[in-house]
């Protein structure tokens, strides 16, 4: 979970690596928001799976590398 | 996660950001009445429900996410002081978690050269940086240091 200054660093770090996913700053900054944003709170409860997801539906983050839940075998 | 284990996490959390650093267990059990060895058997049942995350070999609190107990090469500096988060989207976290603005000083991971990032009312001041993640979602937790 790395930062670089533009796609082209991207591509030259993978290399032979599998490419994941690439977002924006500011679309990773609004997900730090949604993600951890009550994680100090006194109070806090723990998220979950589908709680979590429903953030990353939100931000438009619905590609299958950001299902948190293990894909089903097909029958 | 039981009432017990959530409060323990987050009298745990909330003595890290009072600290501005990783709390031990002989700092915790004092403020929930009790022992050292139980905070640290607590600890464990929380980094089982990936809660927090414990060193391998020491009885330590390696990350309570997003904030990391370990020097790292993201450091933020928000409410004052600077702190260490365990990755890019951690860094942001420490902002969103404190509810602050924040200076994320970081290296782009290909060459290098130095990052800074300010956050101002959650939101950054250079869209032209990117974040990348190779590890899928469904498999963050096999190797929560890797990833």
């Amino acid at each position: 979970m790395n930062l670089f200054r533009s796609e082209e660093h991207i591509t030259r770090w993978l290399r032979t690596r599998t490419p994941g996913a690439t977002i924006t700053v500011t679309k990773l900054c609004e997900l730090a928001h949604e993600w951890w944003g009550d994680r100090v709170d006194p109070n806090w409860e723990p998220h979950t799976r589908d709680y979590n997801q429903a953030i990353l539906d939100r931000l438009g983050l619905t590609d299958s590398f950001w299902n948190l839940s293990p894909v089903a075998p097909e029958p | 996660m039981d009432r017990r284990d959530v409060a323990l996490r987050n009298v745990t959390y909330g003595l890290f950001v009072e600290l501005g650093s990783a709390p031990t267990p002989t700092d915790v059990a004092p403020l929930l009445g009790l022992t050292p060895d139980e905070v640290w058997i607590g600890w464990q049942r929380l980094h089982d429900a990936h809660a927090l995350v414990l060193q391998s070999h020491t009885r330590e609190l390696r990350m309570a996410n997003p904030f990391s107990a370990v020097p790292t090469a993201y450091r933020v500096f928000a409410a004052d002081r600077w702190w260490y988060a365990n990755c890019a989207w951690d860094a942001f976290g420490i902002c969103a978690a404190l509810h602050t603005d924040g200076r994320i000083e970081a290296s782009c991971a290909d060459c290098g050269d130095p990052i800074t990032v300010h956050v101002r009312d959650a939101h950054p001041d250079d869209d032209g940086l990117l974040f990348h993640c190779v590890v899928p979602a469904v498999r963050w937790w096999d190797d929560i240091v890797f990833t």
